[in-house]
């Protein structure tokens, strides 16, 4: 960053390097676009969890039993894993997604973007790590 | 034959519009925001609740769903988490579509998703506010301890 904007400014005839190749495929390739992919990647999977939970969720007005029998499946040891992922997702897109609103409200955050990105996946380590064992105590508890 | 001004040259406003639109997108980019800061709360909140409390999700079944939208706080807690999170992912899903999606199928996608967000929304409310957590001729061992002290 502070290599490009050397070039701007008054002295507008000065030779602009030319960008690094990066391959075809990536934008920049820092930390402000991995943001950007994991965001949009955990906002979509969790867009399509909400599909299926507001419906599984529903039955509970057709009757206990059928309500029962389909939540039991989210006590399954996949299922229980599939929940650890929902759990790291739902992690990362709110606390990245508060990255953004400091990002686009306050200068600080601008500047310090790539900081706060850190910040984000330590916190997110953080809550992992408080989720995970309970999760994973489940999952043994109601296989065994 | 158009002109334009030359690079650099002052700003001078154009004639006013004759009629100001709703600026949409400017208002979905605020909602995402907003709704997202709440959302953090209200999901937190739900899963910390149904997933870590306790026994976790081994804990989730009808008596714990009719227990926890017995309370009026629950049940505000839930429409609004289902309305906001829904709009919230319908707007990001519009925009990821309006990203990669080209020609014929754009409106296809768009069309899906709104439908998708509408009737969820729909559903999910009606089943928050027309749930009864005793229903007539269930097995007292499916449903919350209270309904025993209601029916008879």
């Amino acid at each position: 960053m502070s290599s490009q904007a050397a070039g701007t400014g008054a002295a507008a005839a000065t030779k602009i390097p030319a960008p690094q190749h990066r391959g075809g495929t990536l934008y920049r390739g820092r930390e402000g676009m991995w943001s950007w992919v994991l965001h949009r990647i955990t906002g979509i999977a969790i867009f399509f969890f909400l599909l299926v939970h507001v419906l599984d969720t529903s039955l509970v007005r057709i009757s206990p039993d059928a309500y029962n029998s389909v939540i039991n499946e989210y006590k399954t040891p996949i299922l229980g894993l599939g929940e650890l992922a929902l759990v790291a997702a739902i992690g990362f897109h709110a606390l990245n997604g508060l990255r953004i609103i400091l990002i686009d409200f306050w200068s600080w955050g601008t500047r310090h973007q790539r900081l706060m990105f850190w910040i984000v996946i330590a916190l997110w380590v953080v809550l992992l790590a408080g989720f995970a064992p309970r999760q994973i105590i489940n999952i043994v508890a109601e296989a065994s | 034959m158009t002109t334009i001004d030359a690079p650099r040259s002052p700003y001078t406003a154009p004639a006013p519009a004759k009629r100001r639109r709703v600026n949409w997108e400017k208002w979905g980019w605020l909602y995402m925001r907003l709704s997202g800061v709440v959302l953090v709360v209200l999901i937190f909140g739900h899963l910390f609740v149904n997933l870590f409390l306790g026994t976790g999700v081994r804990a989730i079944d009808f008596a714990f769903v009719a227990g926890k939208w017995a309370s009026p706080f629950w049940q505000v807690w839930d429409v609004l988490m289902l309305w906001l999170a829904l709009i919230h992912g319908g707007n990001g899903m519009r925009t990821v579509i309006n990203d990669y999606a080209h020609g014929r199928l754009r409106p296809v996608l768009l069309g899906l998703v709104a439908a998708a967000v509408v009737v969820l929304v729909v559903l999910g409310t009606l089943v928050l506010t027309t749930f009864d957590p005793c229903p007539a001729g269930a097995p007292a061992n499916l449903v919350p301890d209270f309904c025993s002290a209601i029916s008879k």
